[in-house]
């Protein structure tokens, strides 16, 4: 089997007092297309900077085709976007491209790079000069100028209008086709579900869930089955129910995805779950990604809630 | 795979540098007219000191030491601090291939530009004033004053690296002017009340100096003036380092 392209082996990275990265582990193949899913502050950039040498984890282990990431010899094959606010202001487009693509030993011909990003008529611009979309295509080109085995792309097309955003899908399926690795972040659900193959959602520096892109939009095609408990139902009896991904409660009134809503209905029928109100609608991938990272939390909570509960009663016991 | 060479990589990010900087040309050429403007409007019209050769090579070389050392506390320390405020010094980080050819570019930028805003007061030097050293005085003083600029390259890459751009840019002038009035390069220290000339002594821009002003007209420098000058670019060397590991231990650990 070739390497990996990317190994990211149960790392661990803190800025301070927070916990960026949690025991995170995570294997990217060679032609593979990974969409990076959560919400702000997850832990995704902090992940790429991890790959593309720029920080080093607390624990744990990173390699970039086979090798340590801060080695610059590793990253030969490796493309990266800057962000479009940093590129130089006085420097002309072609310039920034010949200045990049220069650091790589094999690198890709300007004008076929610049035509590819309809970036041609703006060659001799400075970038300072370039609109929020034309900054954006150029950094998406310049991490494609170096001809890369692997690119990095944190939210390639933030902030960009319909077309720019299509022009850019446009250019990274046809590397991908050419048998390009890209690893992409978004906050957009449809620019992963329009790109990626595979999709890992991260909340809270945890990946929460690593599948076929179609398994997590079949994971998504849960239903919402909501219903009202008696106030002060014990809630984890629900956990039991047939095919049940997530519960949340707002007071009395109570939800829950999943896959399979009739099954659902049917155990609640059969259990001694004393509901009323109850209403099944289909949910949406953003419902379900919050859903998994509300899951995610409220387990969090669960055991940080018994551990106490587990000191209480320790505490108590020599009375 | 292996990265490019080094000595490539440096060429490039150095001719890159170049570019960035003289598409800003007021940066440029502040620099290079305000010594020879000082020289002009100060020196010139002072016939006892433009007409006698010892004088006016002495006033050319302290002017030429303040160029450099201006050049250097600018382009290092106010360049630097602009620079890792900007994203794309972090992307650079991501190619292959390390700090190494970025620090490379930015020492020789720094040391094109004060060769070059040597050139305009040399000129003057030679056309307007009774200044005339040997050819080989002229290429030695050119060699003491770039080592004698050495504290303030390490200065300004301590000031760069330890500061952010908006702190850098005053700290920058507070260092410059009073070291440069401080070291006689303004005003030769004959001039100086003794108070005033013992205090001086001790900075490193005296000591570079006197060491231009010997190696130009041949008198001039005691020994205590090398120990200073080794002392100052040790020191400030060491603060150097210090600031530029703090920093990339804070942005890329």
């Amino acid at each position: 089997m070739s390497t990996p392209v990317i190994e990211v082996d149960h790392v661990t990275r803190r800025f301070g007092p927070v916990v960026a990265l949690d025991d995170v582990s995570l294997t990217v193949r060679p032609g593979e297309l990974v969409g990076l899913l959560g919400p702000n502050g997850a832990g995704k950039t902090t992940l790429l900077s991890l790959v593309d040498g720029l920080r080093r984890p607390d624990a744990g282990v990173v390699r970039l085709f086979g090798a340590d990431p801060r080695n610059p010899a590793s990253r030969t094959r490796l493309g990266s976007t800057p962000q479009e606010t940093g590129l130089p202001p006085t420097l002309r487009v072609a310039e920034v491209v010949d200045f990049v693509s220069r650091h790589y030993p094999s690198a890709q011909p300007a004008a076929a790079l610049l035509e590819q990003f309809g970036l041609s008529g703006l060659a001799r611009r400075q970038c300072g000069g370039l609109s929020g979309g034309e900054k954006r295509r150029l950094a998406v080109a310049l991490a494609l100028a170096g001809n890369p085995a692997l690119v990095l792309l944190d939210e390639p097309t933030t902030g960009l209008d319909v077309d720019a955003r299509l022009t850019l899908w446009e250019a990274l399926r046809a590397y991908h086709a050419a048998g390009g690795t890209i690893v992409l972040t978004s906050h957009y659900l449809d620019e992963v579900q329009a790109l990626a193959e595979r999709v890992v959602v991260i909340d809270r520096g945890r990946v929460l869930a690593d599948d076929a892109l179609a398994t997590v939009i079949g994971r998504v095609a849960v239903r919402r089955v909501g219903l009202t408990l008696p106030d002060g139902a014990d809630l984890a009896p629900l956990w039991n129910l047939p095919g049940v991904v997530g519960v949340t409660a707002d007071g009395s009134r109570v939800e829950l995805l999943a896959g399979d809503a009739d099954a659902v209905v049917r155990a609640l029928v059969h259990s001694d779950v004393q509901f009323s109100g109850i209403e099944v609608r289909s949910a949406s991938l953003e419902e379900a990604f919050l859903t998994m990272t509300a899951a995610a939390e409220t387990a969090t909570a669960a055991e940080t809630a018994a551990a106490t509960k587990t000191t209480d009663e320790g505490a108590r016991e020599p009375a | 795979m292996s990265t490019m060479s080094l000595g490539r990589l440096t060429l490039l990010h150095t001719r890159y540098q170049l570019l960035e900087t003289m598409r800003v040309p007021i940066a440029v050429i502040g620099n290079l007219v305000f010594p020879s403007l000082a020289l002009a409007f100060f020196v010139l019209p002072q016939r006892a000191v433009a007409g006698d050769p010892e004088l006016a090579t002495q006033a050319v070389g302290q002017l030429a030491l303040f160029a450099v050392i201006s050049t250097c506390i600018f382009t290092y320390g106010v360049g630097v601090a602009e620079d890792r405020a900007l994203p794309f010094d972090a992307y650079l980080r991501t190619l292959p291939a390390g700090p190494l050819p970025r620090m490379g570019g930015r020492l020789l930028v720094g040391g094109i530009f004060s060769l070059v805003s040597l050139v305009p007061l040399i000129l003057i030097g030679a056309l307007f004033t009774a200044a005339a050293p040997t050819p080989a005085q002229l290429v030695g003083g050119v060699a003491a004053v770039l080592v004698g600029a050495l504290p303030f390259l390490f200065a300004g890459l301590a000031i760069g690296y330890a500061l952010t751009f908006k702190a850098a840019l005053p700290i920058a002038q507070v260092v410059l002017f009073p070291m440069a009035f401080l070291g006689g390069l303004f005003l030769p220290p004959q001039l100086f009340p003794r108070w005033l000339d013992t205090a001086s002594g001790f900075v490193p821009t005296r000591a570079a100096r006197d060491i231009v002003v010997q190696v130009t007209t041949g008198t001039g420098a005691t020994l205590f003036d090398f120990v200073m000058l080794v002392a100052w670019t040790v020191a400030l060397a060491a603060l150097a380092v210090w600031a530029y590991r703090r920093d990339q231990g804070r942005r890329f650990r």
